[in-house]
């Protein structure tokens, strides 16, 4: 019995905490809007739900709290008192106070000795007081009561509680099933049987799916961290004599659980400096010609296959001009290279530790936290922050994270013969390079990429090993906090999805790493963590401005390609830069003909050969046509016109059209120009022309005699 | 009664409560991890668990094994199983309870942290090794790694 009560009281606790987030929200909101009838009855719900509860579990102190404020709230409702500044804070304060006591119920049990004794006879003393200014309920048009309406049932049925400790484990089972799948694919790539192709395709498109349902289940909407939000704008709006409020969007914008975890601290940063530095006092925004009220708003969408969160304010904005006199001032840059540097660049110096324009230093942002930890704790997740914004236009803080960690896109390289692990949420481009094309800055080794410099560090001598002595290797650009360098490997494996594990505790110490995971062929490899790596090597930390200010790289510019993506018959997401495709057409099965040994259709008054990508993706899959009973019904074709010839590649299913910068990783098969992430999932790129070639060339056939099959 | 699992480094003979041996395994495909401290073999794939496997002859002093190929006794732990490498396992073995005595006094060195006592067996001396100190994770081999919890 006594462990059933004691899931009655923790179930009581997680519902109660839900609701009184909710019921600051709705204070708030009636605090605006004094005479909306449905807030307060929500408002009126909450505190009743609570007081039952905890008089069926024998909490009395909490009833008695619950009691004395649902009295006031029944006043309220019926007219007899009115929604006054004192009234809000003191409801607001009952909810810290149930907040405090609910705490100490889930820590200990019991409900403690506190009955918030003065809380009670405030609350009393408000309800009894008398109300002259307030008209009586009997002048309003609104009804003197109010209907309370039923919980809402919509959707309940449909979703249900499950234990966090139970997700965990369905994603560590996927993680293993990843590496399972890997194995098998490898095996597959070595073996070449048939029979076990199809099988190890099946098992893989089912492990991608099963691994996005289940990091489904684990996404938790952005709302909890932001819920705590109105009430600390309003509090320290209050304390700074300032008028500010927030506004969200995109609440419902899901992310990983252990992401939302970790951003909740950097935002609630991000808010707390908004509405100190940024909102500016009454009197100043209305010299400025803006509503006394500032506003900062928490935007939360998706975009390309991550969350991106902004905070931005209405307020003074950031004047490069005082960032860099200060800079000059801290000795962070000379007058002349803060000259020198661009608006942006100087804002981001706001990162660096330590680093703050505030006049005075207020107990507001204080806490000891800065942005460069709201920097590090971003990019810990794998997330980035970038500002923009100038003097008089407010500022925005946007945060770009991933959806998930659990299972990440990395970059195998090799490095004195072991095999590393570089996420690819780091990877800027890969370049082949003749360690004869470095060159030096004393003994600081640099590259140059497309006129600009890029120091260069060797992964092997990052890492204490002996440096191999070869003269041509793989330079992986990456970024690591505001910095671009080359770390130099000796190869290029592979790309793929691989499992985070934790080093063990033995080695927790070494920040050059962030985790290991096991290779498809059953080998452990540490994943490298380019942050920690980038200090080590003495690219970022020591000096972080010096070293490349002349040279700093602009935050890269990329031209993004439309790229239509699809997939093959397996599942398989491809993608073909959009401008190589003419048209898009279906046509039924029964309008395929035979010409000699091709499928042929009519087409735009002549014929046009079809091929699958089964045929022109001859290396892994073998050739063959399709039967004509596995043929769909309707075949999706992507007709492809090189000159005067036509040829329509028949794919499986058409997904969409994206935009996205070809950051593309190394391929692992021929006729792939290379894989990246699209829509948060690997995409292979394909080479169509290279695969055209290929085809004539297996056929014997040149594109003449297309040309002619087609006119 | 006293049962340990034996083992070999350097030709003498060590025991751990068996107990806290979770399985032995043959020389395993250790992954050396650069920058880890020399009392640190590696990391093997544990069924697809990532553990963490100990050079077994320098937590006791010696050099570093120049092969990380060797037997792995692993041991639970409460974060996780951890791999001890030794030279050769032997039997588990019980030990007459009687005839421990504990380490002499001029045993010094890193050693001297881990063994708890010897006892006699079969006309052998058999050390016993303190489990918890044996894997864990400060380093007695005295290198400045910084051990934080994340």
């Amino acid at each position: 019995v006594s462990s059933e009560m004691d899931e009655i009281v923790a179930e009581f606790l997680v519902e109660s905490i839900e609701s009184l987030d909710r019921l600051d929200r709705d204070l708030l909101a009636l605090e605006r809007d004094p005479d909306s009838r449905e807030v307060l009855a929500g408002i009126f719900r909450t505190m009743h739900t609570i007081k039952g509860t905890c008089g069926f579990l024998g909490f009395a102190r909490l009833e008695r709290v619950a009691h004395a404020a649902e009295s006031l709230l029944a006043g309220l409702r019926d007219g007899s008192r009115s929604m006054t500044p004192e009234v809000a804070e003191i409801l607001l304060r009952t909810g810290d106070a149930i907040r405090a006591m609910l705490d100490r119920i889930g820590a200990t049990g019991a409900e403690g000795e506190d009955g918030n004794d003065d809380l009670v006879s405030e609350l009393a003393r408000l309800r009894d007081a008398t109300s002259d200014q307030r008209p009586r309920a009997s002048d309003r048009s609104a009804p003197a009561t109010v209907r309370i309406p039923e919980p809402r049932s919509g959707g309940a049925d449909a979703t249900v509680r499950v234990d966090v400790a139970v997700l965990d484990r369905l994603m560590t089972l996927v993680g293993e099933l990843v590496l399972a799948r890997n194995h098998l694919v490898q095996l597959d790539a070595d073996r070449g049987d048939p029979a076990l192709a199809s099988a190890s395709q099946g098992i893989d498109r089912i492990t991608a799916e099963l691994q996005d349902g289940v990091m489904r289940t684990r996404l938790q909407p952005i709302r909890t961290a932001l819920a705590p939000f109105p009430r600390v704008v309003r509090d320290l709006a209050i304390a700074l004599g300032k008028q500010a409020r927030i506004d969200t969007e995109g609440e419902d914008t899901e992310l990983d659980r252990s992401i939302v975890e970790a951003i909740k601290d950097p935002l609630a940063h991000l808010v707390r400096n908004a509405i100190d530095h940024g909102i500016e006092r009454p009197e100043e925004r209305v010299a400025a010609g803006k509503p006394d009220e500032g506003v900062v708003t928490v935007r939360a969408y998706h975009e390309g296959g991550q969350v991106t969160i902004e905070v931005s304010d209405d307020g003074r904005g950031i004047d490069p001009s005082a960032i860099r006199a200060r800079a000059v001032e801290l000795g962070v840059l000379t007058a002349d290279q803060a000259g020198r540097m661009a608006d942006r660049q100087v804002v981001d110096l706001l990162f660096l530790p330590g680093f703050t324009t505030a006049d005075q230093v207020t107990t507001v942002s204080g806490r000891g936290v800065g942005m460069d930890v709201v920097r590090t704790n971003v990019e810990r997740v794998g997330g980035s922050v970038d500002i923009t914004g100038g003097p008089g236009r407010g500022t925005t803080f946007k945060i770009r994270i991933p959806l998930t960690l659990a299972i990440i896109p990395a970059l195998i390289v090799t490095s004195s013969g072991q095999r590393f692990a570089i996420p690819q949420a780091n990877v800027l481009e890969l370049v082949s390079v003749d360690t004869g094309e470095l060159r030096s800055v004393h003994n600081a080794p640099i590259y140059r990429l497309r006129d600009r410099s890029v120091p260069v560090v060797s992964l092997a001598g990052a890492l204490g090993e002996a440096g191999g002595a070869r003269s041509t290797g793989s330079l992986v650009v990456v970024r690591a906090d505001d910095h671009r360098f080359g770390l130099l490997v000796d190869g290029l494996s592979d790309s793929v999805e691989i499992v985070v594990k934790p080093l063990g505790r033995h080695l927790s110490g070494l920040d050059v790493f962030a985790g290991a995971t096991i290779l498809g062929d059953g080998c452990v490899a540490a994943i490298v963590d380019i942050v920690g790596l980038a200090h080590r090597a003495g690219i970022a930390g020591v000096d972080p401005v010096g070293i490349d200010v002349a040279d700093r790289a602009p935050l890269p510019h990329v031209d993004t390609t439309s790229l239509l993506v699809f997939a093959d018959r397996s599942g398989s997401r491809m993608a073909v830069p959009l401008d190589l495709v003419d048209r898009l057409e279906a046509f039924p099965r029964t309008a395929v003909e035979r010409a000699g040994t091709d499928d042929v259709v009519r087409y735009d008054e002549g014929i046009m050969p079809l091929a699958s990508l089964d045929e022109l993706l001859v290396d892994r899959r073998r050739e063959r046509r399709y039967a004509a009973e596995e043929m769909p019904e309707d075949l999706q074709v992507l007709v492809h016109r090189e000159g005067r010839s036509l040829l329509g590649v028949v794919v499986g299913r058409i997904i969409d059209v994206v935009d996205e910068p070809l950051e593309l990783q190394p391929a692992s098969r021929t006729g792939v120009r290379g894989t990246m992430i699209v829509d948060g999932r690997v995409t292979e790129i394909l080479d169509l022309p290279a695969l055209l070639v290929g085809r004539n060339e297996r056929r014997g056939t040149g594109t003449r005699a297309e040309a002619g099959a087609a006119s | 009664v006293k049962r340990l699992t034996t083992f070999a480094i350097e030709r003498r003979s060590y025991g751990v409560d068996v107990s806290r041996v979770q399985e032995i395994l043959r020389p395993q495909d250790v992954t050396p991890i650069p920058l880890a401290p020399p009392d640190i073999a590696g990391l093997i794939n544990l069924r697809g668990e990532i553990v963490t496997a100990l050079d077994l002859r320098v937590r006791l002093g010696s050099a570093a094994r120049a092969d990380a190929r060797a037997m792995n006794v692993i041991m639970t732990s409460e974060h996780g199983p951890v791999s001890l490498l030794v030279d050769e396992v032997g039997d588990v073995v019980e030990v007459d309870e009687s005839t421990f005595e504990p380490p002499p006094a001029t045993l010094s060195g890193a050693a001297r942290d881990l063994i708890v006592g010897t006892y006699e067996h079969e006309d052998m001396l058999v050390m016993e090794l303190d489990v918890t100190r044996a894997i864990d994770d400060t380093n007695p081999s005295g290198t400045d790694v910084e051990v934080e919890d994340r």
